[in-house]
C-alpha cells in the first residue's frame, strides 16, 4: 500500500508548550510548524484540543510519540495504537514519529526511553512493529536515534547499521536527533562525526536539536544526560551546521521539555536554526 | 514478516526491565559501559529518570495533597506509590486514580481523615478537564417546559461532570488550600458532597446543596427529573429542588434536557 510521506516545512519549529499559547498567536512568528507529545492530547477534549485546533490553523503540526514501545519485544498496545490512529485522523499532521526505544514491559509503562540490545532479532521485531504502526496510520512514520548511557553485552550489531537496515526494509523516515548523537558518542567514548558522516541522511524527515546536561560517570568520565531542559550547546549547533551544509534545509526541531523559558527565549533558539537554514539555501542558490 | 504475537524478551532485556523499578537489584550484569564494567551510576540515571518523573507527574495531579502534608512527605508517599503502583498506561495525565486509596491505607496520615477524598475531588478535576467538550443548556431550555414536561424531562449532564461525595469539609478544604478561599480553622464541620464540573476551558469546584449528590445520581442514571427529585427527597428531607436546579444550571452541569411524555398504557 502507498503510505503517506512525512511533510514537515523545511524551517524551524518549536515543541508546543501550553504557557506559550498566547505569545504563538501573538502576530506572525518566526516558526514554521510545531509539535506536540501525542500522549497529552489523548483527552477527549478540553483546553489542550482547543489550543490544538486553534494552533494548527496557522501552523503545520508534528505529532511525535513516546508511549508506542516501538524497540519492545511485546507485541504493540494495539489500544495504544488506536489511539495514537485517533489522534492522526483527527489533526491530520505533517508528520508522525516515535523513538527506538521501549517503555512498557509487562502492561507497566515505565516512563523513560529506555534502550535495546542490538541484535537480528530485536531489529526484526523492530520492522514488524513499525509496519504494523505504519499500515494502521495509513502513513509513513519517522523513528528517532536514541540518547544511550549503557551498552548491552549481547548487542552484535552497531546502532547506525541497526537503524539503517530498519529504515531500509521498513521504509521508515528517520529522525535525526543531532543532540542524541553527541551524548550518546560521548557516553560511549565514540565520535559524533564518524556517526553522521555514515548516517542515511537522504531519509531523514525532521532534525531535532535540545540541550543536555553534563555529569559524570562511576570513573569520573563524562556522562551526558538528554536532558532537554537547557539551550542547545554549540557542539551540537556545530554538528548540526554540517548536517546542513550537506542536505540542504531540513525541517527542524527546537526541543526544550523541562524548565521551559519564556517564549523569547524559545523562538531565539528556533532563529538559530533558522539561520542556518537560510544559510544554506543562500548556497544552493549561489 | 508474522507479526510476534508473544513477548520474547532477551534475559539481558527481562532482567534491565526487572531492575529499573526495584533500587534493591543490583545492575543487571548483561548491561556495560566503555568505562566501569558494572555501570552503576549509568544505570541510577534511568531509575532516578522513571521515578522522578512519576512522582512530577503525581504533584502535578495532587496540588493540594502536597500543599497539605508538605513537599517532603508528599515525595515520600509518592516515591512509595510510584514503585508499589506505576502506571498501566502511557497516558500520565491520569495517573494517580489509585492514589486516594493508597493514602487511605497510610498509618501516619490517618490523623488527617479528610486526605483520601482530597486525593478523589483531585483526580476528578483532571478527569474534568480532558472530559469531552458540550455547550452547557440554555438557562431558558427549562423554563420553556410546562409542569408535566418537566418533571418527566430527562436531563443530560455534561460530559465533565463528577460528583465525589465525603463525610469531610472537601470542597472548603480543597477551596482553602488552592487559593480560592481564605484559610480558617475548620473544627467538625460536617459533609460536603462536590461537584467537579469544566463547562468552558476553566475545571471548578461547587459544593452540592443538601440531596444534590443523589440528585445527580439519579439524573445521570437516566431517570425524568421528577422521580430524581422524589429519590433525593427521601435520603435528604430538606432536598430543594429548584436551589439544586439553580446550582446545576449556574454551575453549566446540564448539557441538555429531553422532554419526554408518559406512554399510554393499553387499557
Amino acid at each position: 500500500m502507498t503510505l503517506s510521506p512525512a511533510r514537515l516545512p523545511a524551517g524551524a519549529g518549536v515543541g508546543f508548550k501550553p504557557q506559550h499559547f498566547d505569545d504563538i498567536l501573538d502576530g506572525e512568528q518566526p516558526i514554521a510548524f510545531i509539535e506536540i507529545h501525542a500522549e497529552n492530547y489523548m483527552g477527549a477534549g478540553g483546553p489542550p484540543h482547543a489550543h490544538l485546533r486553534k494552533l494548527c490553523e496557522r501552523y503545520a503540526l508534528s505529532i511525535h510519540g513516546v508511549g508506542l514501545s516501538i524497540g519492545s519485544a511485546a507485541p504493540l498496545d494495539r489500544g495504544h495504537l488506536a489511539r495514537v490512529k485517533h489522534l492522526c485522523e483527527r489533526y491530520q499532521p505533517a508528520s508522525f514519529s516515535e523513538h527506538l526505544a521501549w517503555s512498557s514491559h509487562d502492561g507497566v509503562f515505565l516512563n523513560d526511553l529506555l534502550p535495546l540490545p542490538y541484535t537480528p532479532e530485536t531489529r526484526d521485531r523492530v520492522v514488524a512493529h513499525i509496519d504494523l504502526v505504519q499500515t494502521t496510520l495509513g502513513r509513513q512514520m519517522l523513528l528517532e536515534n536514541p540518547s544511550t548511557y549503557l551498552i548491552f553485552a549481547e548487542s552484535t550489531i552497531p546502532e547506525l547499521e541497526f537503524l539503517a537496515e530498519i529504515a531500509r526494509r521498513s521504509g521508515c523516515g528517520l529522525l535525526l536527533d543531532v543532540n542524541n548523537v553527541l551524548v550518546s558518542a560521548r557516553n560511549h567514548g565514540t565520535d559524533p562525526h564518524d556517526y553522521l558522516a555514515k548516517f542515511p541522511l537522504s531519509q531523514v524527515g525532521e532534525v531535532h536539536l535540545g540541550g543536555h546536561d553534563v555529569q559524570s560517570d562511576d570513573t569520573g568520565a563524562p556522562l551526558l544526560i538528554d536532558s532537554h531542559g537547557s539551550s542547545v550547546a554549540a557542539p551540537v549547533w556545530q554538528l548540526y551546521e554540517q548536517v546542513i551544509a550537506r542536505t540542504g534545509p531540513l525541517p527542524t526541531l527546537i526541543e526544550w521539555d523541562n524548565d521551559v523559558p519564556d517564549w523569547p527565549v524559545l523562538v531565539a533558539e528556533a532563529r538559530a536554526a533558522a539561520d542556518v537554514l537560510d544559510r544554506a539555501r543562500r548556497t544552493q542558490a549561489a | 514478516m508474522r507479526h510476534p504475537k508473544r513477548a520474547v524478551w532477551s534475559a539481558g532485556q527481562q532482567e534491565f526491565a526487572g531492575a529499573l523499578l526495584d533500587a534493591g537489584q543490583p545492575v543487571p550484569a548483561a548491561l556495560t559501559s566503555h568505562t566501569a564494567r558494572t555501570p552503576t551510576k549509568r544505570f541510577a540515571v534511568y531509575r532516578n529518570n522513571i521515578v522522578f518523573g512519576l512522582i512530577s507527574a503525581l504533584r502535578t495531579r495532587f496540588p493540594v495533597v502536597e500543599r497539605i502534608v508538605g513537599e517532603e512527605c508528599f515525595a515520600t508517599m509518592a516515591r512509595d506509590f510510584v514503585v508499589k503502583h506505576p502506571p498501566l498506561s502511557p497516558l500520565l495525565m491520569f495517573y494517580g486514580d489509585a492514589f486516594a486509596g493508597f493514602i487511605a491505607t497510610l498509618a501516619p496520615l490517618a490523623e488527617l481523615p479528610y486526605l483520601p477524598d482530597v486525593a478523589r475531588l483531585e483526580a476528578a478535576r483532571t478527569h474534568a478537564y480532558h472530559a469531552a467538550d458540550a455547550a452547557p443548556l440554555d438557562p431558558l431550555a427549562l423554563q420553556r417546559l410546562d409542569a408535566d414536561a418537566l418533571v418527566a424531562a430527562r436531563i443530560v449532564l455534561h460530559p465533565s461532570a463528577h460528583v465525589i461525595r465525603s463525610p469531610h469539609p472537601i470542597v472548603t478544604i480543597w477551596a482553602m488550600n488552592s487559593g480560592a478561599a481564605e484559610l480558617r480553622p475548620i473544627d467538625g464541620e460536617g459533609p460536603e458532597d462536590a461537584l467537579v464540573i469544566r463547562p468552558d476551558a476553566a475545571v471548578s469546584v461547587v459544593k452540592l446543596p443538601p440531596g444534590g449528590a443523589m440528585f445527580l445520581k439519579a439524573l445521570a442514571s437516566g431517570l425524568g427529573l421528577g422521580r430524581a427529585a422524589a429519590i433525593a427527597r427521601d435520603d435528604q428531607a430538606d432536598f430543594d429542588l429548584a436551589a439544586n436546579l439553580a446550582v446545576l444550571i449556574a454551575s453549566g452541569a446540564m448539557a441538555a434536557v429531553h422532554p419526554t411524555h408518559d406512554e399510554v398504557t393499553e387499557p
